[in-house]
């Protein structure tokens, strides 16, 4: 089989499981074995895309140049524009494909035993089905507008799936509130498409990198002359870009999104809402990246500073929530800012790129482990509220150990999957920006804090869980992705990741620096050993601190108000001010006009009809009159 | 083929509707009328393309010449090119749909299917006119059955929104004719007379005559195409509408206008459409901008695709104003997109409609449980009308814009960002009105027992979605049609700038 063969079973079958459940999703039988289907196609889509990753790194050793594997003309615009449907391979998108087929089959996998007693579940696994498609489109485009399309589809698969429990009203609304908070920051991608293809003269990714990325090229020159606003074309359309990555990346202050699309089934916050589609803003940076470092410093400084912020303020909001889904939405939120932020600083030889990309592959698979385990411990407690949980050590033994692995691996002790790649990018950040850098160690102390808060009060806390529940802690079917997962945590850091994914396509021999590691673990140690000795046993130690700090505690547990700020904007300024008033002038200024055109006209022909009453002696007097006002005129003008 | 047939099956089948006797009678015959028609127009689809390659230089195929007026030089040409197939085939899937969703018709069902397929001989009239006087003609005849179906079928103010449709839609008509008069008495001033579409196109206007007689001719047709501010009749009109009067409204009589800027103002006085520009392009932005924010505030789902329209249609008009071969080919493609796209929203909401008996948001909800078929029809149409990837919203949409930043002027350029802006505002007042009337939970306890679509609103639903679809996913299958004939309308245009 060729390589295109391999891409067009990787990209249809989830397509297709899309297609066969959403079209027979009315019989009951299609309900009963919607899963097992769409789980064996993903099982086949992951098997296929594994083969073609691993061959592409097998055969590109030495150097890992981009192969151009489909290219189709989809839409022609003229004058060099056009959109064009292709299949984009490099390092990349090669370690994405490896991801998001992997991940997807784990949810696949876990949602078997964890939705079975949904009903509607065929469109459950069809809308997984559409995600995983536009997820595996968006990582394998050749095409900025290529990247655009799927990143709207990968939108509306994430509203359909948030909004997967449609009768409830929260659900919905956090459906609506993620796909416009997207959809507002795509306008910016738009733009910034719009702009960088005028200059550019293409929409190919390749051709794109080779014009903007060459100082020497024409197109270079035109789009650095060209400006607005003191600004040169070449930053706006980058930084507009950022902001449709920012939107889908959750990167402040267009966040508020991602904590209220826990709403969604917990496996779909596992896939979605933290290995795959929220790295796309990374990953869209990523793609862009030769560009970027041409351009003016302005873009790159912004991704770093707005990453780096984002960082620190998730982590903080991270360690004042209480519901076990939103702590994890802000830790994603925060390990993403480490990422860009990663990507902003360059770094040495592209470390920083390497680096990000490096987190962006085991946050994947740690924090996945993460959502399943809370899925499974919310399937057990059902609740997902940490303050009904505790002591749960005993009654969920498998899930214990592997959300133990996993926060581990999140905060970066070794030899877990995180600290490879977290100490990678402290690194990264310390050699190019110390203040940066600064705020990473704190962020990272911080995640061991929350995480091991999280931690401690689910499975210590009280000595026994109350309540046993007599289905134990699942099915084999949400049991084994865990085990998988765990597994992947502890082992995916030792890959040597630079040597197969990095900036410029020639390998980097990754080093650790284990003099400069012993700072960061042992902050990260500190911060575990504060959460056990606040939330290990059950005590009153937190709260008291928490008053203690007063308003600074209850601004970070409101989340800064930011929320409440955009409500304001949106209700009380849009809405009553734009909406109502166009409304308002339409109703009463344009359609009022054309009314009192017709109401004149008709006062008008009222006017005019008393003249034709068709009374004779009204006529008479008329006609008698015009007779004497035409002779007293001909008498006036005879008389000179 | 000849195009005279476009016209005798529609009245053949509207005269056969008069004689029958029972409404099961009238309605079978009226389906069986529009699907002849549909299917009439699929083949002349495919001799269209069959000649086209043989055609070479030729645009316009199956031309036609009869004589009408001859003394007057008005004639009855016929002929038709991409654009006006395009527009064609959108008349006969719209019209198809609208008579499947009104099986139901409670009252006068004969007359209904007889105006119906009436309106339908017009628009097909208007489009394969050749002659400037014919296409007036047709849009005439269009006009009165409107008055009717919203006067006698309508709900709310019906006689109201009857009147007001009807009175504005004849002040355009009649903008239109003093600007046929300038055109046919200042154009071939020493020649022979005519109304000939391409004659006239030969013949170069003076640029003072074309400076005076554009505005009434563009103007007069965008009162039919929503232009800003002489939209006011679309709200109304639409909401009273009977659900097939409403999507043929929406559907193709607004594109009617449309056709009408391009084919006959643009096209015939393109100094002038250079010259007013300017002017198109900051009405037309603000017909989106406004169109969009006057929705967000709209309660009544009708009011809400009304007002949706005139922003959609505002995006016809930019890409008129814009004037390059992308952006008027994105303006075709969005009127074919926006006509399948709103015919579907109004189908979904007239269903709604028929079964809840009320339109307000505020008064559904929930109803995804209680008819899944017609609420997904809902969603996936405002999908499409918030322009979504895969549906045929999209791709119109990112061709206007596409076409539209290649002008480098920077206020165009403006006018672009803002009109890209309101799709922000589209999906706004999408999910709100998807995620009340549909979403949620179920309001009124009585919808428990509604039942879903039955067969012939599920086949009206799917022919419209059919088209949205293969739009959407297989774009270059229009562009390919469109493109001949935006080079022809675009060629006097080039030599001008």
């Amino acid at each position: 089989m060729t390589n295109s063969t391999f891409i067009l079973l990787i990209v249809g079958l989830p397509f297709l499981s899309f297609l066969l459940l959403i079209l027979s999703s009315g019989s009951k039988l299609t309900q009963k074995v919607a899963g097992q289907i769409a789980t064996l196609l993903m099982a086949v889509t992951f098997f296929f895309a594994a083969k073609l990753s691993l061959n592409y790194f097998a055969s590109h050793l030495t150097q890992q140049t981009a192969e151009l594997l489909v290219n189709y003309t989809w839409l022609e615009f003229g004058s060099g524009l056009a959109i064009n449907m292709g299949v984009l391979l490099d390092s990349s998108s090669s370690m994405m494909l490896l991801v998001v087929t992997f991940i997807s089959l784990m949810v696949h996998i876990f949602s078997l035993g964890y939705m079975h007693h949904e009903e509607r579940i065929a469109n459950y696994f069809a809308f997984l089905g559409l995600f995983t498609f536009s997820m595996l489109g968006l990582i394998l485009s050749s095409n900025i507008f290529q990247i655009y399309i799927f990143w709207e589809l990968v939108g509306v698969s994430s509203f359909l799936l948030i909004g997967f429990y449609y009768h409830k009203s929260s659900a919905v609304a956090a459906a609506k509130k993620a796909f416009i908070v997207t959809r507002f920051a795509d306008l910016g991608f738009l733009i910034g498409i719009l702009i960088l293809g005028y200059y550019g003269e293409s929409f190919d990714f390749t051709t794109l990198i080779s014009r903007l990325g060459d100082v020497n090229s024409p197109q270079y020159k035109q789009i650095t002359m060209a400006g607005f606003a003191g600004i040169q074309a070449l930053s706006w359309g980058l930084i507009l870009v950022f902001i449709g990555g920012a939107g889908k990346s959750a990167m402040f202050p267009l966040h508020i999104w991602l904590p209220d699309a826990m709403e969604g089934p917990t496996p779909v916050s596992a896939l979605i809402h933290a290995a795959t589609m929220v790295v796309a803003g990374v990953f869209l940076v990523a793609r862009l990246f030769p560009i970027f470092t041409v351009a003016t410093a302005a873009p790159l400084q912004i991704i770093t500073y707005i990453g780096a912020f984002s960082a620190l303020f998730a982590a903080l909001i991270a360690c004042t929530q209480t519901d076990i889904k939103r702590v994890l939405a802000y830790s994603t939120m925060s390990q993403i800012g480490f990422m860009m932020f990663s990507l902003g600083v360059i770094g040495d030889n592209g470390a920083g790129y390497n680096a990000s990309l490096f987190h962006l592959f085991t946050h994947a698979f740690f924090k996945s482990l993460l959502f399943l385990g809370a899925g499974s411990i919310i399937h057990y407690v059902h609740s997902n509220e940490m303050e009904d949980m505790g002591g749960l050590r005993k009654k969920m033994p498998l899930t214990h150990i592997s959300f133990l692995i996993a926060c581990l691996a999140i905060s970066g002790i070794p030899p877990f999957a995180g600290f490879f790649s977290k100490e990678a990018i402290l690194h990264a950040a310390y050699t190019s920006n110390k203040m940066v850098f600064f705020v990473g160690i704190i962020t990272s102390f911080l995640t061991a804090f929350y995480m091991f808060r999280l931690y401690f009060t689910i499975f210590w806390s009280i000595p026994e869980y109350p309540k046993t529940n007599e289905h134990g802690e699942g099915t084999w079917s949400m049991k084994l992705p865990l085990m998988v997962l765990t597994l992947a945590s502890i082992l995916v850091g030792f890959i040597p990741f630079s040597k197969y994914v990095n900036s410029n396509g020639i390998p980097v021999e990754g080093h650790l620096e284990i003099v400069f590691s012993i700072g960061p673990v042992l902050l990260s140690i500190a911060g575990i050993l504060l959460a056990a000795y606040w939330f290990k046993t059950a005590n009153t130690k937190p709260q008291r601190l928490a008053i203690s700090m007063g308003n600074a505690f209850v601004w970070v547990r409101n989340k800064f108000y930011i929320d409440q700020l955009y409500l304001y904007i949106t209700k009380e300024i849009v809405f009553k001010y734009f909406g109502k008033t166009a409304a308002y002038i339409d109703k009463n200024l344009i359609d009022g006009f054309y009314l009192s055109l017709a109401h004149f006209t008709g006062y008008f022909s009222f006017f005019i009809r008393g003249i034709q009453s068709g009374n004779v002696q009204h006529y008479a007097l008329y006609f008698f009159g015009g007779i004497l006002g035409l002779v007293s005129l001909l008498f006036y003008l005879l008389s000179y | 083929m000849n195009l005279l047939l476009l016209l005798i099956l529609p009245l053949i089948s509207a005269v056969a509707v008069l004689v029958t006797t029972t409404h099961k009678q009238s309605r079978t015959i009226a389906a069986v009328g529009s699907a002849l028609q549909l299917l009439l127009c699929f083949f002349l689809l495919n001799q269209f393309l069959d000649a086209e390659k043989i055609a070479g230089e030729k645009v316009f195929q199956f031309t036609q010449h009869l004589p009408w007026f001859p003394s007057l030089g008005i004639h009855f040409d016929l002929g038709v090119d991409g654009i006006s197939l395009a527009m064609i085939l959108l008349t006969a899937v719209v019209v198809f749909a609208g008579v499947l969703v009104s099986f139901t018709m409670e009252k006068l069902h004969k007359e209904f299917y007889f105006l119906l397929l009436l309106l339908s001989l017009g628009a097909y009239g208007f489009f394969i006119s050749l002659d400037v006087f014919a296409m007036f003609f047709f849009l005439e005849v269009a006009v009165i059955p409107k008055f009717l179906l919203i006067g006698i079928w309508g709900s709310g103010p019906k006689q109201n929104s009857a009147m007001k449709l009807a009175i504005m839609l004849m002040g355009g008509s009649a903008l239109i004719l003093v600007g046929l008069l300038g055109l046919y008495f200042f154009s071939n001033e020493t020649g022979d007379r005519t109304f000939n579409l391409e004659v006239l196109s030969q013949f170069p206007i003076s640029y003072a005559t074309q400076l005076v007689f554009f505005p009434f001719l563009f103007v007069g047709f965008g009162v039919f195409t929503a232009l800003f501010p002489f939209h006011s009749w679309v709200p109304d009109g639409h909401s009273s509408a009977p659900t097939a009067a409403s999507m043929f409204l929406a559907g193709i009589s607004m594109k009617l206008g449309a056709y009408g800027c391009l084919r006959v103002a643009t096209y015939l006085m393109p100094d002038a459409a250079v010259y007013y520009a300017p002017i198109i392009i900051l009405l037309a932005t603000i017909a989106i901008f406004y169109g969009a924010f006057a929705t967000l505030t709209q309660t009544d789902l009708k009011y809400i695709n009304a007002y949706s329209s005139i922003s959609h249609c505002g995006f016809v008009i930019l890409g008129i104003g814009m004037l390059n071969d992308i952006a008027i080919r994105g303006a075709i493609m969005q009127m074919v997109s926006h006509g399948l796209m709103t015919a579907l929203f109004f189908a979904a909401i007239g269903m709604m409609y028929q079964r809840t008996h009320t339109r307000l948001v505020a008064q559904l909800g929930g109803l995804l449980k209680v008819m899944p078929f017609i609420s997904a029809i809902f969603i996936v149409a405002g999908l499409c009308s918030l322009g979504l990837p895969g549906f045929s919203g999209f791709v119109s949409e990112m061709t206007i814009f596409v076409g539209a930043w290649s002008n480098p002027n920077v206020w165009y350029r403006v006018a672009t960002i803002l009109s890209c802006a309101s799709i922000v505002i589209t999906a706004v007042y999408i999910l709100r009105a998807a995620g009340s009337s549909v979403m949620g939970p179920v309001v009124n306890k009585n919808y428990l027992h509604l039942e879903d679509a039955t067969w012939n609103e599920k086949l009206a639903a799917m022919v419209l979605l059919a088209g949205i679809v293969l739009i959407g996913m297989a774009p270059f299958l229009l562009t390919d049609l469109l493109s001949p004939g935006t080079e022809v309308l675009l060629g006097k245009i080039t030599n001008t700038l």
